[in-house]
């Protein structure tokens, strides 16, 4: 019995440093936020309690509204995106010819930037009047085609624009995760496919497909739950704009409690934000065995 | 062989999409600023510049680079440290409080940092942490916490039991597991933890933005918005300056590109 208290003693001491800043800096904010969000307060003067009205007004806003359709608009067009060009990026750089692990030098390269010079880059590409892109296009004569591609009024450009730049930052993240999947695949399974002379559409669909189950949902996770809130990214390239086309839920929310001083009306977002990132993250173990892929991924 | 050349073509044009926008960063980072203008955008300048780049340096740069580098030190340190404790009582010091902990952690990974930015905010600022570099480090730690755990706590899990016994009989206690045993068996987890945390933590953006405002003690991502606003017409400084800002990544690529990318994807490839 004392040494059994010995050892609780002990796992006490060597948790508590990672528990004592883990319940500080994120489960006591976390739960600040739910507490800010029903006051009303400029950061500065005196807090007010007003009970569910900061939540009444979220729902009666058309801003806030648009911002959640937004942000779910977001994560699926940069699944849709990402997904198939990550698997195709991803089984290519598995294969064994010696050029396609030089081409993986090259692809991988967007991931040694940050968002912000990520932005920054793509800012002074499609700048309307200096940009890469718009002066090649003038240069070869489609000049129509040239367009303010980050603050223009055209509907969904700007949007499309910003998946666009999204997918560049990120689908090498992923190619990477699928590439390390395909590897683990068995050769055996190719090799008796390929004595029963199956077509290479066939082998992707009934093999390579199904065996990178686990890796398409991790994968899956790590897009929705980033495309959730996805800041650095937007915050440089457009603010939430042109006209809040691009405002989604995380941008709206900083520009509430930081740019207009509403912290809690801003934290009713923040609120809102962790929901569905927990609703997200629970449905995905629920429906695909995440929880199994945990215990299964071992370290590296 | 179609399909090899189709695979091929596609494989170059990918090739050239990941590459080209890195490349022009290049080109304008060595031009002047009049040649900016005038010149064709897509080629490299005729007469490559330096001058951007010493410029940048000029322009408090390496300070900047420093505040990075401490943050981002101290927080891989305390992170390798506090995980690995945490990871080695949650394995081998079973209990209700182990595993409760545990538990905690393993909610923890579904916090977003954006939902608790505003009451971070408020909470650095009353503990006195507001613009020091404790007010990006303390959080950093925190949010790195619940993943670098659980890929340690997985990784620790498969030393095989005889290890330990064998040791034990020896009259190895607790801590000399701990150090002699498993620090050393987990290099490799500790590695892509280390790693990961340190990618993480060099570009984040949000918690210095909102938790500093002393210009002395920006990080680079930060800084590199702020430098933004200053030369908005002066792009190829800040171009050249987005390249310094990746110098220790960029290096890293050269010499140890398969463990850069192993990290990365630390406990999510598998």
């Amino acid at each position: 019995m004392p040494r059994k208290k010995r050892t609780q003693r002990i796992a006490i001491l060597l948790l508590a440093p990672s528990l004592i800043l883990f319940i500080v800096f994120g489960i006591v904010p976390m739960l600040g936020a739910v507490y800010l969000s029903l006051v009303n307060w400029n950061g500065i003067g005196h807090q007010t309690f007003v009970g569910l009205s900061n939540w009444v007004q979220f729902v009666k806003d058309s801003s806030a509204w648009h911002s959640i359709l937004l942000t779910f608009e977001v994560m699926i067009l940069t699944w849709v995106i990402q997904t198939p060009l990550s698997l195709m990026v991803g089984i290519y750089l598995a294969g064994k010819q010696r050029h396609r692990s030089w081409m993986g030098v090259i692809y991988f390269l967007p991931l040694l930037f940050s968002s912000v010079a990520v932005g920054l880059l793509w800012s002074y590409i499609l700048d309307p009047n200096f940009g890469l892109v718009n002066t090649l296009l003038n240069a070869i004569h489609l000049k129509f085609l040239a367009a303010n591609w980050l603050g223009s009024t055209r509907p969904g450009l700007v949007l499309w624009t910003l998946v666009a730049i999204v997918s560049w930052q990120y689908i090498p993240f992923h190619s990477l995760l699928y590439q390390a999947g395909r590897k683990q695949i068995a050769d055996s399974l190719y090799e008796a496919a390929r004595i029963d002379g199956v077509t290479f559409w066939k082998e992707f669909w009934f093999i390579t497909l199904p065996q990178l189950k686990y890796t398409v949902v991790t994968s899956t996770v790590l897009m929705l739950t980033g495309s959730l809130t996805f800041f650095d990214l937007i915050y440089i390239l457009t603010d939430g704009g042109p006209n809040e086309e691009t405002n989604v839920l995380a941008v709206n929310m900083y520009n509430t409690a930081f740019n207009k001083s509403m912290i809690g009306y801003g934290s009713v977002f923040a609120v809102v934000i962790a929901i569905i990132g927990i609703i997200l993250s629970i449905v995905m173990t629920k429906f695909t065995g995440f929880r199994k892929l945990e215990s299964q991924s071992e370290g590296v | 062989m179609l399909r090899k050349t189709i695979v091929t073509t596609l494989g170059i044009i990918w090739a050239i999409v990941s590459l080209y926008p890195i490349l022009y960063m290049v080109f304008e980072s060595l031009r002047t600023q009049e040649t900016y203008i005038t010149g064709l955008p897509w080629l490299p300048p005729a007469h490559p510049y330096l001058g951007n780049f010493q410029d940048v340096l000029a322009q408090g740069f390496v300070g900047y680079f420093v505040n990075s580098a401490i943050v981002a030190i101290i927080s891989i340190v305390m992170i390798l440290v506090f995980s690995l404790f945490a990871a080695y009582a949650i394995v081998r010091l079973d209990g209700w409080f182990s595993s409760r902990a545990f538990t905690l952690f393993l909610a923890g990974l579904a916090i977003p940092i954006q939902a608790a930015i505003i009451p971070l905010y408020i909470l650095i600022d009353k503990m006195g942490f507001y613009d020091t570099l404790w007010a990006i480090i303390l959080p950093s730690v925190a949010f790195a916490l619940p993943l670098s755990i659980l890929i340690l706590v997985n990784f620790i899990r498969d030393v095989p039991k005889e290890l330990y016994e064998a040791m034990s009989i020896d009259g190895v206690g607790t801590f000399g597991l701990l150090f002699r045993l498993v620090l050393p068996l987990s290099r490799p987890a500790m590695m892509a933890v280390g790693i990961y945390n340190f990618v993480q933590i060099w570009n984040n953006f949000l918690f210095p933005l909102v938790l500093t405002s002393n210009p002395k003690l920006q990080t680079l991502p930060l800084a590199l918005q702020h430098f933004e606003g200053q030369y908005t017409m002066n792009v190829p400084a800040i171009m050249a300056a987005v390249i310094l800002s990746a110098v220790p990544l960029i290096i890293a690529y050269i010499i140890g590109r398969k463990q850069l990318l192993a990290g990365m994807t630390a406990g999510f490839s598998r």
